[in-house]
């Protein structure tokens, strides 16, 4: 048994999301001050109302969060940044939570966010990791696009999954992004859309791909005492988890650091994958949301084709899934990616999603994965949201 | 198997000329172990002093056990290739101009899994071995290939980016005169050469070779003078267009180092052959070499010089000779940074003695022309920087490699 502590007392709030941009002439640092100013407004705070700050971007070189405080004008007397891309908006909750309960801030305001200029996404592919640089560039210089494709390669071959399997995965995400106005992607996708589509990386097409883009995402934290005092909707953290690294002696990835850590999950949270009245994974490409419901506990090691096969993963459904369309159909706002799940986890536990709100919506899982350094994402954590009884 | 491939059709001068561009060429310090090793055409990973992991990527320290002593050491290249994927779009220039691509996964016997390229004849699920080459921007990469030999192997289109495979290619060799020429001339005609010229100087004067070089269906003599700017310049007018390799096998060489001789009449002329000669040639086709590095099946490719091995340590008995043959060397290392950016590599084919006149006095194992010729040929099928030719060639480098002072004393005779 594991001597993780409750989050007790201490709660997340004020959940934003700026539209997203395909191309944006904007720097990070707007976008950045954007989804700041959004969650701040969203909880009536001033900017000097917040002493702690989390950040998570790509694209803020040559400042790193330091100067980023300077630019935007906050004095803090707690400062973190996440370079975990997928991973960034679960760590930057646990971590900011331990600092509320812990007295080191009082309310700490969490962004992501990216800018996506002409030519970004080459640009940070080419500066992205030491091994990229060193074993992965120089062999066709697929970026992550070819290291996903082995790994849905060896996952095919290895558990008899099938490209419908996936294929069912993007189309129910695109059936939810079409009501978040937000979202990049406004036209319907088919299964044969998807099958048909444009090969990138055998067996990876154009649509288990996600779109580069600009935008941001911001929630904060704080105690509960404190918003309950402002009359902010609200939501508990049931229990995390982090790991780094993970199975590292795989000889290629087919589970994630959550197949270690996901006992300690859910009986931190007291609660079983079934109590889930939805579940934001992180889709930077259909077959690692596979690997989460899997890894997660929600089947066994190579059934999730098969228990998503049965079930209904949109917003109407029986378990809904990347409800806001996810990063596949809303778009991948650099490091924002990592926060899109947990932003839109929090507004439906918070009754706060409007058109993506799944009915009476109190349980979420949100969980994370990211930085391909080399052959495998080596970053992933999840966390339990839940909000108040209807 | 793999497509024979075809002889390229003539090129249209109306269309634009293709340009070169790179694979992604950085790569870290520890990387460049890689790099070291397909020089040299050897396979390679880092290995740990400490507790013997090997690894991939290459690291700055054990992964097993934080040791901080990695060696770079043969390692056996069997594996299975677990997972494989087409490439079809890059953001790289270069990769989206050779999509599609075949790239992946080999679980090596040794340990790691290794991302690679991936020879189009290898099975999925089966035994693969992997060859270290040298990429188009000169870096060290993996390509994973059929453990048995396939029909037409060498053609597959990543294997052959790798190397300078002499097949359809049109070759220069600068001096006809050098006793090893037809034998080189004929080794490139039966490696599939489209066209072998031959340059000859002093066309007036006979010499033993030419009957056996006019006789090659495929030879070209022309006439090139390497100690004579003008006849460069002009040879390069003529063919520089069409030389996708160009092996300057020229070699002026007398006996003697700095005492025995009274004046520096003889050092002039090997200086003037041996390292002018090439600064020569290489003013004059290099930049025509580096602008054709992307011209499809026949493309600028290689720029081999034949040099003595004692090029990296000095032969008193051939002093003077030997420091030519270094000049050389030092002016092939600047002309293969000048030529990357062409992806047109530059080798280095190390030559002990070679069984001849002016190495009359030397005790065997010598250098006949045919050992030379298959050097050459397999040196760029290989792709590689250096090839040591010959066990004497070998054991200098071998010794070099350890100590290079040792050698020194070796070479002039104080070692018993």
């Amino acid at each position: 048994m594991s001597r993780r502590q409750s989050y007790d007392g201490v709660v997340v709030t004020a959940p934003f999301s700026t539209p997203y941009e395909r191309y944006s002439t904007q720097t990070a640092h707007y976008w950045l001050a954007r989804a700041l100013k959004g969650t701040l407004d969203a909880a009536g705070l001033r900017k000097e109302g917040i002493d702690g700050l989390s950040v998570a971007s790509f694209t803020l070189f040559p400042d790193s969060p330091v100067g980023l405080s300077q630019h935007l004008g906050v004095t803090l007397r707690w400062l973190d940044s996440i370079p975990m891309g997928g991973a960034s908006g679960v760590v930057a909750l646990r971590r900011a939570a331990r600092a509320v309960q812990a007295g080191d801030a009082e309310i700490v305001a969490c962004v992501a966010g990216d800018t996506n200029h002409i030519d970004s996404f080459r640009k940070l592919l080419s500066s992205f990791s030491r091994f990229a640089m060193d074993a992965a560039y120089p062999y066709g210089y697929g970026g992550p696009n070819s290291m996903f494709a082995l790994l849905t390669d060896r996952y095919m071959q290895e558990y008899g999954a099938t490209r419908e399997d996936f294929g069912r995965i993007a189309v129910a995400q695109r059936e939810n992004a079409l009501r978040n106005p937000n979202a990049l992607m406004k036209r319907p996708l088919s299964l044969e859309d998807y099958l048909e589509a444009r090969p990138i990386s055998d067996p990876i097409a154009l649509f288990d791909c996600v779109m580069p883009c600009a935008g941001a995402e911001a929630f904060l934290v704080m105690s509960e005492e404190e918003a309950v005092k402002r009359g902010l909707p609200f939501a508990r953290i049931a229990g995390t988890i982090e790991r780094h690294n993970a199975f590292p002696d795989d000889p290629i990835q087919l589970r994630g650091g959550w197949a270690l850590d996901v006992e300690d999950l859910w009986s931190m949270a007291g609660m079983k994958p079934a109590d889930m009245d939805l579940v934001q994974t992180y889709d930077d490409y259909p077959v690692i949301s596979v690997m989460q419901f899997e890894d997660l506990g929600f089947c066994s090691k190579g059934e999730a084709p098969a228990f998503l096969r049965d079930r209904d993963l949109t917003v109407t459904g029986d378990l809904p899934h990347n409800t806001s369309g996810g990063q596949l159909s809303a778009g991948q706002a650099g490091a924002a990616g990592g926060f899109l799940g947990m932003v839109e986890a929090l507004r439906q536990v918070t009754r706060t999603a409007g058109p993506t709100q799944v009915a009476d919506a109190k349980n979420a899982l949100v969980s994370g994965f990211g930085m391909i350094n080399y052959d495998r994402g080596l970053c992933s954590g999840a966390a339990i949201l839940t909000g108040e009884s209807a | 198997m793999t497509d024979p491939l075809a002889r390229p059709p003539k090129k249209n001068p109306q269309k634009v000329q293709t340009v070169p561009v790179l694979p992604p060429s950085f790569r870290s310090r520890a990387a460049m172990g890689l790099t070291a090793a397909a020089a040299e055409g050897r396979f390679k990973l880092q290995h740990c002093a400490e507790c013997g992991t090997v690894q991939y990527p290459p690291r700055d320290a054990c992964v097993s056990c934080l040791g901080l002593e990695l060696l770079w050491k043969d390692t056996d290249p069997v594996g299975e290739l677990i997972a494989d994927t087409i490439v079809h779009t890059s953001p790289n220039l270069y990769f989206r101009r050779q999509a599609p691509w075949r790239c992946g996964t080999v679980r090596l016997s040794a340990g790691p899994s290794i991302f690679c390229h991936v020879h189009g004849d290898c099975v999925k699920g089966s035994e693969v071995r992997l060859l270290s080459r040298l990429d188009r921007a000169g870096q060290g990469v993996l390509i994973a290939i059929p453990k048995e030999t396939t029909p037409n192997m060498a053609d597959d289109p990543e294997l052959r980016e790798l190397g300078a495979d002499p097949k359809h290619r049109r070759v220069l060799i600068t001096d006809g005169r050098q006793p090893g020429a037809p034998a080189l001339a004929k080794a490139l005609l039966d490696a599939g050469a489209m066209t072998v010229f031959v340059g000859e100087g002093e066309t007036w004067r006979p010499y033993p070779e030419r009957s056996a070089l006019e006789k090659m269906d495929g030879v070209n003599l022309m006439p090139l003078d390497l100690t004579d700017t003008s006849s460069v310049v002009e040879l390069a007018g003529e063919i520089g267009g069409k030389v996708d390799i160009l092996i300057n096998n020229a070699r002026f060489m007398r006996p003697g180092g700095v005492l025995a001789r009274g004046d520096t009449a003889f050092a002039r002329d090997e200086m003037e052959v041996n390292y002018l000669g090439l600064m020569r040639l290489a003013q004059a086709f290099g930049p025509g070499m580096k602008a054709r590095g992307a011209d499809g099946i026949n493309n600028a490719a290689a720029w081999v010089n034949i040099l003595s091995i004692n090029a990296i340590a000095n032969d008193p008995a051939y002093g003077s000779f030997n420091a030519s043959q270094a000049a050389a060397l030092s002016l092939a290392q600047s002309l293969r940074a000048e030529l990357r950016p062409g992806g047109v590599k530059v080798m280095t084919v190390f030559c002990g003695p070679t069984d001849d006149d002016w190495y009359q006095d030397v005790p065997p194992p010598k250098l006949l022309p045919g050992a030379i010729a298959r050097s050459v040929v397999q040196g760029l099928r290989d792709g590689v920087e250096d090839v040591l030719c010959g066990d004497v060639a070998k054991d200098y480098a071998e010794r070099w490699r350890q100590d290079p002072r040792v050698l020194e004393r070796e070479l002039a005779g104080d070692v018993g």
